[in-house]
């Protein structure tokens, strides 16, 4: 299971945060310190995979953005790698070419991504035509 | 007037610092406060979506939690989402308030429109606390049938959610689960497969209850593999990978432990395995989850072997990703199938030395579980070298495994002290000091490698000199020096191939003096370094002097407990050689005990009081009455058979009790869980007159054999003239007794040293008292005051007397003080009492309000007579005036 999904920059700026365990405030500080600590530094060489407290941390980078879940031991890591990148070419493409300061101004809508893709910590659709009809239409309604 | 999120988000941006950023939004939150206390109803929308970004800057949003309640209820759809989406960001299943939002959620489940449904499902697969999983558990369970994939599938997650939360509902999702797993559309197909496993892992009976399904889940994966390309769903040449995986996921669960099912799957499992394209990561996403099936599952060998070259393929990969799942899943294989994995030792041994950490931490897992008879010295230079670079958090561990690994498949001793000492010069302090104690337990055994041990340990200590962590090493090298520091020196005792080293009694005792010397070391490390150098005083006549001048230099030393040993010692050498040389003796062997044998000997310590335990009698094990009389001599004595005991009653004053029993305060050398019988330095503590076992029947060094010239001997034969006056020489109880009168000079004198004297020892004991009676059991107590000087404190002698026809066995007293006091118990002299024989234990009591409140105690007694268990409570009914 996904117990959170972060999306932070290389400065250690949170700029998405999803939780799917219930968390303090101060204890969500200090884990995005912790992770982004924790991610920062690896060489491009290493594995996108980190022990974190009993969890592990799969992580990706793309330009000056870091994608990171935390996911049980247990969980394949492959498989979760290749979700992240699912999920950045979902923003990619609702965003059409997506930048840092998209996720700036549109967090709600990133949010709204997110709950298309994953819920209760699993992932929902895997399909980026499906997810991206979806958006579409809630986009509608909103009008 | 309120700004626009956009607005709001672009002046946050443009604060230069974090004052100017702070204030910013200190006023936007008063604006939006007084925006929500106006009950702006267009702009709650908006203020809402600020809030969320104010949470997401770190600044506190509770007071605008209900706002997000209110939009919930409304309406319309924009604003319906914006407040799910802030119930979801802003609060979590802990908030009172989501209690309140149960109802809408329920409406809205039910509401035509399946975007809105989707929304509840949403909210509630994220934030569902377990009341509102009962609730809303029909709903959900009901919208698992829809007619909307959007709905089913978040539908399916939601219930993912609700079982977690309240495992008990379970069984309403089991139906529709079955439904969907032959579900069409593939998100929900996904998504049903997770709920499937998710079940499976609540509750066996489940998996039983899946697995008539396992046939249909085989034909959608292999129609998955087969599939031609289909755009949706692809990824880099497969078909929707995140779903083949979880398939294989769920097929590992229902066929574990059932052939049956695991035959069905094994076409299908083999197919991936050898079908799928391991070039990209989802591919190899898939191969690796396929490898886990087979793995999980009761497959055929042909199968098994396919997995394990997959893994070995993965292994040689040169994506650290791939290496680093072969790794983990190497690790659950090598339980079933080592010598699979020993094929790719050396592939993982390299692994231990990669740049990256989460690596290196993979691959060391496994070479632990590697190991063999067979393999264990190239593993253990390999680790050992490792250790080396090892990062600091890996260094405890890893010192720890490597001992574990030396003393499990060690081919020789010579190898093992090796080793040992290696580990020792590289772990310093990470080697813990159970690894240092079974060290020398080992070299105590070794008779013939003491010699060359010490050697080694010599050497080893003499590189080390300047290293920051070298005083495990330190310790363990100046306690077999001063223990074999003759075998070292003599050349007699060098082993064929063992590199040359010509050690002068100087160096030794020159190096004990560095350690002596140096500001840096422990104070436990200088104690035994100068309980070494005392030995070696009485063993290299030519260093005598040189002894006695590091002695003296100790003995002006700024830690008393130094300084105090230091005069003690000098105040032996002063008396002669015919004190100082028995009771400088070499220790006898310790007992080796097996790693079983120190767990039990571990479990039964626990309840027994304290962590010096010798047994009393035990000690005088010598053929014939003897033994026994000095046995009951000691349990009389309120069970001290130990001088390390007595040292405790005589106030610190007795000389010869300190000695041994100071050791016995040195933090972390004396106070072992495994209990004092198989600890070394413990023994060594309170060495001179324990004997490390606690079974009567082991061979006694002291007793054994040259009767004068062993301490304990002399130590009972002084106080025991009239029970063993054949065996023990007058004249060596003469020189004991002198110094005794000699240097404790306090008052409260040690314990007399005759038999007479010793029934008065206690200075202001009361006439003893019944606490216990029952079935012939009974348990009487002597009380004392230790020390004059404090009232407070109570030594309590409890005898048990066993006046029934049957011996007791498995006797165990227990008491308990109220809070006010403290209790320590010593053990007691014997766990059986024979037809009426007795048997004593000492507790120590200290009543914190002494004068104002009277001593009180409540015993809790259990033994086996006859083969039938008793226990017995009592409140012991103390004399006045305690």
């Amino acid at each position: 299971m996904i117990r959170f999904l972060l999306l932070q920059n290389r400065q250690g700026k949170t700029r998405t945060a999803k939780y799917y365990v219930p968390m303090d405030d101060d204890e969500k500080h200090q884990l995005e310190f912790e992770v982004h600590r924790l991610v920062v530094n690896r060489d491009p060489k290493f594995t996108n995979f980190a022990e974190f407290r009993n969890h592990k941390i799969i992580y990706r980078r793309y330009a000056g953005l870091f994608f990171s879940l935390c996911v049980d031991v247990n969980d394949n890591e492959l498989a979760l790698l290749e979700a992240i990148h699912l999920f950045v070419e979902v923003l990619d493409h609702y965003f059409s070419n997506v930048c840092e300061l998209d996720l700036v101004f549109n967090f709600h809508k990133v949010y709204q991504v997110i709950d298309e893709f994953i819920l209760a910590g699993e992932i929902q659709e895997t399909s980026k035509k499906q997810i991206m009809e979806r958006l579409y239409e809630l986009e509608k309604i909103k009008d | 007037m309120s700004t626009r999120l956009r607005e709001l988000i672009r002046s946050v941006r443009a604060c230069k610092t974090a004052a100017e950023e702070r204030a910013l939004v200190a006023k936007e939150s008063a604006a939006i406060r007084a925006s929500l206390k106006d009950a702006e109803a267009h702009y709650s929308h908006r203020n809402v979506a600020k809030l969320m970004y104010l949470h997401m800057l770190g600044y506190p949003t509770h007071w605008g939690q209900m706002e997000c309640v209110t939009l919930i209820a409304r309406a319309s759809f924009p604003e319906k989402r914006i407040g799910y989406l802030g119930l979801m960001v802003l609060l979590d299943e802990r908030q009172e308030v989501t209690m309140m939002v149960t109802n809408t959620i329920k409406n809205d489940l039910k509401h035509r429109n399946h975007f809105i449904a989707g929304l509840a499902l949403c909210a509630l697969g994220n934030i569902c606390t377990a009341e509102m999983a009962r609730d809303v558990a029909p709903e959900v369970a009901s919208l698992l049938h829809s007619k909307n994939s959007y709905v089913r599938k978040k539908a399916a997650l939601c219930s993912v959610r609700i079982v977690k939360k309240v495992p008990d509902l379970a069984d309403e999702f089991v139906p529709g689960t079955s439904e969907l797993l032959s579900d069409r559309h593939h998100g929900v197909l996904l998504c049903a497969v997770t709920l499937a496993l998710e079940l499976c892992v609540l509750d066996q009976a489940h998996v039983t209850h899946f697995r008539k399904h396992v046939p249909v889940l085989v034909k959608i994966l292999m129609s998955l593999i087969r599939a031609g390309y289909s755009a949706e769903h692809d990824v880099g040449g497969h078909a929707d990978p995140f779903l083949q995986v979880k398939l294989l996921r769920l097929l590992a669960k229902l066929g574990a432990g059932d052939a049956d099912a695991s035959d069905a799957m094994s076409d299908v499992l083999a197919n991936v395995a050898s079908n799928t394209d391991g070039s990209k990561n989802a591919g190899n996403a898939i191969l690796y989850e396929a490898v886990n099936a087979i793995i999980g599952t009761e497959s055929v060998g042909g199968l098994r072997v396919l997995a394990v070259n997959i893994l070995g393929r993965f292994l040689g990969n040169k994506d650290n990703n791939i290496r680093y799942v072969a790794l983990n899943t190497l690790a659950k294989v090598v339980a079933v199938d080592t010598q699979a994995v020993q094929r790719h030792r050396h592939t993982i041994v390299e692994c231990v030395k990669d740049s990256d950490v989460t690596i290196r931490r993979s691959a060391l897992q496994l070479v632990y579980a590697l190991v063999n008879d067979s393999n264990i010295k190239t593993l253990a230079k390999e680790l050992l070298d490792y250790l080396g670079v090892a990062d600091v958090e890996f260094k405890s561990d890893l010192t720890r495994r490597i001992a574990q690994l030396i003393t499990k498949y060690a081919p020789d001793r010579r190898w093992h002290v090796d080793t040992m000492v290696e580990l020792l010069s590289k772990g310093g302090s990470y080697v813990a000091e159970e690894e240092a104690r079974d060290f020398i337990v080992l070299i105590t055994n070794s008779p013939e490698l003491q010699g060359y041990a010490g050697r080694a340990l010599f050497r080893a200590a003499f590189e080390s000199e300047q290293h920051s962590n070298r005083f495990q090493l330190s310790a363990v090298a100046a306690w077999v020096l001063g223990e074999y520091g003759d075998a070292v020196v003599a050349q007699s005792t060098r082993l064929q191939g063992e590199v040359h080293t010509v050690i002068a009694e100087a160096d030794v005792v020159k190096l004990l003096e560095s350690i002596l010397g140096d500001y840096h070391a422990p104070t436990a490390v200088k104690q035994v370094a100068i309980t070494a150098l005392a030995k070696l005083g009485t063993r290299f006549k030519t260093q005598t002097s040189a002894v006695r001048g590091a002695m003296g230099k100790v003995g002006t030393s700024a830690n008393v407990e130094l300084q105090q040993r230091a005069s003690e010692f000098c105040g032996i050498f002063d008396r002669g050689p015919a004190l100082a040389v028995p009771l400088l003796e070499r220790l006898p062997p310790f007992v080796m005990k097996s790693k079983e044998a120190l767990h039990g000997v571990a479990g039964r310590g626990k309840h027994e009081g304290t962590a010096v335990h010798s047994a009393p009698g035990g000690g005088g094990g010598t053929a014939g009455g003897v033994g026994d009389l000095l046995g009951d001599f000691a349990g009389l004595d309120d069970s001290v058979p130990s001088s390390a005991a007595a040292g405790g009653t005589g106030g610190g004053a007795d000389l010869l009790g300190d000695l041994m029993a100071g050791y016995d305060a040195t933090p972390g050398y004396a106070a072992t869980p495994t209990g004092a019988s198989v600890d070394p330095l413990a023994d060594l503590m309170g060495g001179v007159s324990m004997q490390p076992t606690t079974t009567a029947t082991a061979a006694d060094p002291f007793a054994g054999g040259a009767a004068a010239a062993d301490p304990l001997g002399d130590l009972m034969g002084t106080g025991a003239p009239l029970l063993a006056p054949q065996t023990r020489p007058q004249p060596a109880a003469d020189p004991l007794a002198d110094l005794m009168g000699g240097i404790a000079a306090t008052p409260a004198a040690p314990p007399p040293m005759n038999a007479a004297a010793f029934d008065g020892a206690p200075p202001a004991a009361t006439p003893s008292f019944i606490a216990f009676a029952k079935d012939g059991v009974e348990v009487s107590f002597v009380c004392a005051k230790p020390d004059p000087m404090d009232p407070s404190k109570t030594t309590v002698t409890a005898t048990t007397v066993n006046r029934g026809g049957v011996p007791l066995l498995g006797y165990v007293l227990q008491a308990a003080v109220p809070k006010t006091m403290s209790l320590s118990m010593r053990a007691a002299s014997g766990d059986s009492i024979p037809a009426n024989g007795t048997v004593t234990q000492r507790l120590d009591v200290t009543n914190s309000q002494h004068g104002t409140k009277a001593l009180a105690m409540r015993l809790r007694l259990a033994w086996n007579a006859g083969g039938a268990a008793v226990v017995e409570q009592a409140t012991v009914d103390f004399p006045p005036g305690l």
